[in-house]
């Protein structure tokens, strides 16, 4: 009787798993091993039978140099767009929140700016895309150069100056993402105890003590959570890059990223054998992003 | 299809890859034994249908593009059925040439005619390995519609020749031809009384007299797709240099991108653009610039005949379009004042295996008949591959000056095919045209960095390589 309850026991507890995993190794698992495969071959996508040639696709990756240019975007971007991200929202989440004269409250219209922080958030990528380039517009029209033209300086190119442009998507992407971790960190704030605001008010910290000795170190956990969100963000950001900037990545290859790489090779020039084994080279570079995270954001839990 | 050059080319390479689909696709699609073809006697053939066409039905498909279909039912077909009224013309149009019409191939009884064109064209190279294309040197050879002394093929530019050549064979009829120049308004240039340069050094003189005007900037180009720059460049290279440059850049030649008149060309252009061009050049597209010269912001921008259609809703009534040739270089350039870059496309194909191939081939002769070619650039306002077929017709002032430059350029015309070979090799001349042209790059290094990528084409073996 034992046996049958733990094999109905067993039997239920498949059922219900079986849909996700079965699920999960078609369209996750079997590309990615097929991938692998995939980046061993010379197919072009439309071929039969691809033939096998080895590692020879890895070898040519090597001396790829726009690739390897687009590499060194991303663990640009791998250390800038958390970085910067966290820092702008924390501050906003924290005038929204607490930030105001009691300490308890946020500052005066905070209600309206948790909703303008947002908007960001609900536009398509491809939207925002199209809409910067028209802000950095290089002539009269461009939303920034038109003061700026006002003023007697010259056309900035902001997409079009290639020591400016990657600095021109990351404001992009930090434009984007502030938004949705000023809404993670309010949420955050929300969770902390009033009381331990006021006993450090009435103990005569300011706001900037506040800041550094309460919330913080409260919010920390949230904190790595966007970390790690961010920095999965700068790993395989791809829309803003090939929808904004000139010639997809340019110009001169300033901007381009992996996923921009591996699409253009994929798509553009047919290469799938080639486009996939630097599909393979950005899993391992996520794969050790996610482990690094994982080592690093090990810490007991405050419990209040 | 025919506006927007750089969506033309990556059509190009996306149809490239379509290659291999056709083929397997085909490969599943077609049964085991193909019927016997057709090979019902043929008409008797006389000088008045020098392909002995039957009465057997002919079936036109045409890309229902940029240039619409009215021109095959109002101007082609009816020209067809004067003169050959008992066989019946199945006319149909889609926007899906490869959708529609690959299963026909593979189940093998494809219609006579296609305008293989559009962004899902058949690829010519699949159709071709496949003894897909009627091989059309008979067309060549026949007599014209108009004129029984003249061949079809004096009537053609010579280049729509050589890229319709597949494995040998002429086999693909470019019908329309794009003109590449330097375009600028008449009205503009006749207001200020500036006259069209025929040296290079009065070209920089009408730069800096433009300039000091401070009427508007001289020259722009569409910054952010420099294959608009590469073009000019790369033309004059083969006017100082002779044809055989831009011959061996598509081949592939070692030092074919560093080649002294290369570099001549590109110091040139790098000088331009480090004095001549309009503000902000470098970031605006093919829409903004020739918007702003529209506008009378800039006066000069390169580009091909394609442009005046394009910009219809923003040019104002009386901008007169017009084109110059790139202008005497050196005193001793290999190619004379008017040599053009001419590339043809809306390319039609008559299918080998289809039932009624003699009356394809005959409708091919009457849309290259100067009144068919005539009407038809009339109606969609372009220049088409037929010599001469826009004589005497006041269509646009645009298609005016390029026809006329056409006429004076005669055999010497030129172009190229690399770009739509090597994308990679493509991509890289964009980044560094662009550079070469907001002074990122030096002229000489900008074609050591071309070079390179060439190389690096020729030795990597799993590219496919051409040659012309």
């Amino acid at each position: 009787m034992v046996l049958f309850n733990r094999y109905r026991r067993g039997l239920f507890i498949t059922s219900f798993l079986a849909a996700p995993v079965i699920l999960y190794l078609v369209y996750v698992i079997s590309p990615y091993v097929q991938a692998f495969y995939i980046a061993m071959t010379d197919w072009r996508g439309v071929t039969a039978v691809p033939n096998f040639i080895g590692l020879d696709n890895f070898q040519r990756l090597l001396g790829d140099s726009v690739f390897w240019k687009a590499v060194t975007h991303n663990i640009a971007l791998l250390v800038l767009l958390p970085v910067i991200t966290i820092v702008i929202a924390l501050f906003f989440a924290f005038l929204l929140n607490v930030g105001g004269k009691q300490g308890v409250s946020g500052i005066r219209g905070s209600g309206f700016y948790r909703v303008v922080f947002f908007f960001p958030q609900v536009l398509a990528v491809t939207i925002v895309a199209v809409l910067f380039q028209q802000v950095f517009r290089p002539d009269g029209s461009g939303m920034l150069n038109a003061p700026l033209m006002v003023f007697g300086l010259g056309p900035v190119g902001f997409l079009s100056d290639p020591d400016l442009a990657f600095w021109s998507v990351l404001g992009v992407l930090v434009w984007q993402a502030v938004g949705f971790y000023v809404v993670l960190f309010s949420a955050g704030l929300a969770g902390i105890p009033k009381d331990m605001f006021e006993a450090a008010q009435i103990d005569g910290a300011g706001r900037i003590t506040l800041f550094f000795r309460v919330t913080l170190p409260l919010l920390w956990d949230t904190v790595q959570v966007a970390w790690v969100y961010l920095g999965i963000l700068a790993m395989d950001v791809f829309a803003i890059v090939w929808v904004m900037t000139d010639q997809q990545g340019g110009p001169d290859w300033s901007t381009t990223v992996m996923a921009a790489e591996i699409y253009r090779n994929a798509f553009e020039y047919f290469r799938f054998g080639y486009a996939s084994a630097l599909g393979v080279v950005m899993f391992f570079f996520t794969l050790g992003f996610a482990v690094l995270s994982l080592r690093l954001s090990r810490r007991e839990r405050i419990e209040y | 299809m025919p506006n927007t050059p750089q969506i033309t080319r990556r059509e190009l390479l996306r149809g490239a890859a379509l290659v291999p689909v056709a083929g397997a696709l085909a490969a599943c699609a077609t049964p085991a034994s193909q019927p016997a073809p057709s090979s019902a006697a043929p008409a008797a053939t006389s000088a008045a249908n020098p392909f002995g066409v039957g009465d057997k039905p002919l079936e036109v498909w045409i890309f229902d593009g940029g240039f619409g279909q009215a021109y095959a039912t109002d101007i082609h077909q009816p020209l067809f059925k004067s003169k050959y009224a008992n066989v019946e013309i199945k006319h149909n149009s889609t926007k899906e040439i490869t959708k529609v019409l690959q299963p026909r191939f593979a189940g093998g009884n494809p219609p006579e005619v296609i305008d293989n064109s559009g962004a899902n064209f058949m690829d010519f190279g699949a159709l071709s390995q496949d003894g897909q294309l009627q091989d059309l040197t008979p067309l060549l050879d026949a007599p014209s519609w108009d004129d029984p002394n003249v061949k079809v093929r004096d009537l053609l530019d010579p280049s729509v020749i050589d890229i319709g050549t597949y494995d040998g064979k002429f086999s693909v009829l470019g019908y329309v031809n794009y003109i590449h120049g330097i375009w600028y308004s008449q009205k503009v240039f006749d207001d200020n009384g500036w006259e069209i340069p025929k040296t290079w050094d009065a070209f920089l003189q009408l730069c800096e007299t433009i300039k000091k005007s401070g009427e508007m900037a001289p020259f722009t180009y569409a910054g952010k797709h420099p294959q608009y720059l590469y073009e000019p460049l790369l033309t004059m290279a083969a006017k100082i240099g002779g044809n055989d440059v831009l011959v061996d850049i598509d081949n592939l030649e070692d030092g074919a991108w560093t080649a002294e008149p290369m570099l001549t060309a590109a110091e040139k252009w790098a000088e331009v653009g480090a004095k001549y061009l309009m503000q902000g050049t470098a970031g605006l597209d093919h829409v903004q610039t020739q918007t702003a010269q529209n506008k009378k912001q800039v006066a000069m921008l390169p580009c091909g005949s394609w442009l005046e259609n394009e910009q219809k809703s923003t040019t104002p009534d009386d901008f007169a379009y017009a084109m110059f040739p790139i202008p005497d270089i050196t005193s001793s350039d290999a190619m004379p004042y008017g040599t053009l870059h001419t590339q043809p496309g809306e390319n039609f194909i008559v299918s080998a295996k289809s039932a009624h191939p003699q009356a394809g081939m005959e409708y091919l002769r009457a849309m290259l008949s100067k009144k068919a070619a005539g009407d038809f650039s009339e109606l969609v306002t372009t220049v088409t591959t037929v010599k001469g077929a826009s004589e005497g017709r006041d269509i646009s002032p645009g298609v005016t000056s390029a026809s006329k430059a056409v006429a004076d350029a005669g055999e010497n015309t030129v172009y190229y095919r690399w770009y739509t070979w090597y994308g990679p090799l493509n991509d890289e001349a964009k980044a560094a045209t662009g550079q070469l042209m907001t002074g990122g790059l030096k002229p000489k290094a900008y074609l050591e960095r071309m070079q390179k990528k060439a190389d690096e084409i020729k030795n990597d073996s799993s590219i496919t390589k051409y040659k012309r």
